[in-house]
């Protein structure tokens, strides 16, 4: 079983290897020249994957939660994703020798110039920063090893006890999730603008980052469902559940995303409406209108429909061009606090997003080839094969 | 017809994946005038039934309606009826009409999906045939039914029984009008 899936991922997986590897050694020339360019779309480039990394792992723990069909064939990818963030956290090391060049408080001549700044001197500095960060991931690291700790010891026994204990860590572990969120992404992100802040937008980070992880799993699972022992347990309706929730997600994304905008163009103050006006200036327009568009309008409208929610081929092009969008999202919230001027692409951003990309999908890819793709000795399974 | 107090032919399965089964052969022997009974919704028995269902097209355009006419009462209301200077934003502020926008979408499409569905089922019906049958108690429990009305034009007492029978119901009956 798990040897037929090694099979089918170790060319491609060998392939990302070879191209990540590649990308960021002309990345590290990029920092020898340009470090700032460098910083700026490698951090772009780890919040990516981080994304996807945690948004699986959110997805498997609410599985475990609410169990259901349309998790099953999906749950050993969820798992492997999780498993990466150990590697997500050591490449994240680079950026602190960067947050100089990234931070606007971690800047002597800003700080000196802004007395908010001076005040938050306590919170945001260099050595709390890295320890917030070092926290997090240990705290992710963890959940995510005895989420696939357990999950191994449920395929090997009939016992349901690993499987009670999953779900035990699932509710507290779905808790933690979206406070970790909050105080790292407030660092990563929020604080790249001086005064700015939103209480909508650690859990606009949220959905976004499980938006992009279901984006990738239904991308995996049309490629690898029907070639794989997977086709098994699959049918139609496997690929409507998933297309359902990447609808609502879809929906979620841009309730939070215009809720977000709501509040701070009423309030119309100074230091609020910072954010978006980097983010609308001259070339960075276009990149919203992308957003708008191809984030929600195009996506929603399609998956409205229950045809293009049950066809492989339609539901996975729609997926794809969904996760592209949400790089882009994920773009335009990072690089345009250093371009307020306008838009700026740069060679390093696609750099970067490949390079850690490629590392990151053939770890992932030797997670997933290290168990069989089905898992086994679930009890809720066994219902719900029944029932296929 | 000779037997006039006949509503129809009723045929009991014991599972949903057989009602599917029968109900797809029924379709297919060209039966028209049919229906399903089930316990729970079985995805896909209205189309194998060969119903079709509008409610998603209406919900769809009620939806859209209640949108467009939400937007335009408040571009009307504060751009021509009554322009007001709030806080010296502009009279057309889009960002602010968005959520009743969003809620009477939503209210559109849902009082719609409500409502369509009692009257495209013809609710409410006081007298229902199929109660005649004292089995059909077990509709709402562990029972599935499948009916071919008399007044499908295939319909033959003799031959559409004997085409039920091969389905191999638990039991073929007459249901009274």
């Amino acid at each position: 079983m798990s040897a037929e899936a090694g099979t089918l991922i170790k060319g491609p997986s060998r392939w990302a290897l070879v191209v990540g590897a590649a990308c960021l050694l002309l990345c590290a020339l990029g920092w020898f020249f340009n470090p700032r360019q460098f910083f700026i779309s490698y951090l772009f480039a780890e919040l990516v994957w981080v994304g996807v990394a945690l948004g699986c792992m959110a997805f498997l723990m609410i599985h475990y939660l609410t169990g259901g069909t349309w998790g099953w064939p999906v749950r050993r990818f969820f798992e492997a994703a999780a498993r990466t963030l150990p590697l997500l956290g050591l490449l994240f090391i680079p950026i602190f020798f960067g947050l100089h060049l990234l931070y606007p408080w971690a800047m002597p001549a800003r700080v000196a110039a802004s007395a908010a700044l001076q005040q938050k001197q306590f919170y945001l500095s260099v050595p709390f920063f890295i320890v917030r960060a070092v926290v997090a991931f240990a705290i992710w690291s963890w959940l995510a090893f005895l989420l696939s700790k357990w999950s191994v010891e449920q395929d090997a026994t009939n016992d349901p006890a690993p499987m009670k204990r999953l779900r035990k860590l699932s509710g507290p572990g779905l808790v933690i999730y979206p406070l970790t969120v909050t105080v790292v992404f407030v660092d990563w992100v929020m604080s790249l603008e001086a005064d700015w802040y939103s209480t909508m937008f650690p859990i606009l980070i949220c959905i976004g980052q499980m938006l992009s992880g279901l984006a990738f799993v239904i991308l995996l699972l049309a490629w690898l469902g029907p070639r794989t022992s997977l086709a098994e347990i699959l049918g139609k309706e496997n690929f409507h559940y998933l297309g359902s929730l990447l609808l609502a997600f879809t929906m979620l994304w841009a309730y939070m995303s215009f809720s977000q905008l709501l509040v701070i163009w009423s309030g119309d103050l100074p230091h609020e409406i910072s954010w978006y006006l980097h983010r609308i200036s001259g070339g960075w327009r276009w990149v919203l209108t992308f957003l708008v568009l191809f984030h929600f309008f195009g996506p929603f409208f399609l998956l409205l429909s229950r045809q293009m929610k049950q066809t492989r081929r339609a539901l996975a092009t729609i997926a794809g061009a969904m996760f592209i969008a949400h790089v882009v999202d994920v773009w335009w919230m990072v690089a345009p606090s250093f371009y307020p001027q306008g838009l700026h692409v740069s060679w390093m951003d696609f750099a970067a997003l490949l390079g850690i990309g490629g590392i990151w999908l053939s770890f992932f890819a030797r997670n997933l080839a290290a168990q069989p793709l089905v898992p086994m000795n679930d009890p809720r399974f066994a219902v719900a094969a029944v029932k296929i | 017809m000779s037997e006039d107090w006949v509503y129809g032919l009723v045929a009991e399965f014991e599972s949903d994946a057989q009602l599917m089964r029968a109900a797809e052969e029924t379709y297919a022997k060209g039966y028209r005038k049919i229906d399903g009974f089930t316990p729970f919704p079985i995805e896909g028995l209205g189309k194998a039934l060969g119903k079709s269902n509008r409610i998603p097209l209406l919900v769809l355009l009620a939806g859209i309606l209640g949108g467009c006419s939400a937007y335009f009462m408040e571009w009307f209301a504060n751009v021509v009826s009554y322009p007001l200077n709030i806080g010296g934003r502009p009279l057309h502020s889009w960002p602010a009409f968005i959520p009743i926008t969003f809620e009477l979408t939503v209210l559109g499409a849902a009082l719609t999906a409500f409502f369509s569905v009692f009257v495209l089922s013809g609710l409410p019906k006081p007298y229902h045939p199929m109660f005649n049958l004292p089995e059909f108690e077990r509709a709402s429990q562990d029972r599935f039914f499948l009916c071919i009305e008399t007044v499908d034009p295939q319909f033959d007492p003799v031959r559409t029984r004997l085409f039920l029978e091969t389905l191999r119901p638990l039991m073929v009956k007459e249901v009274a009008k």
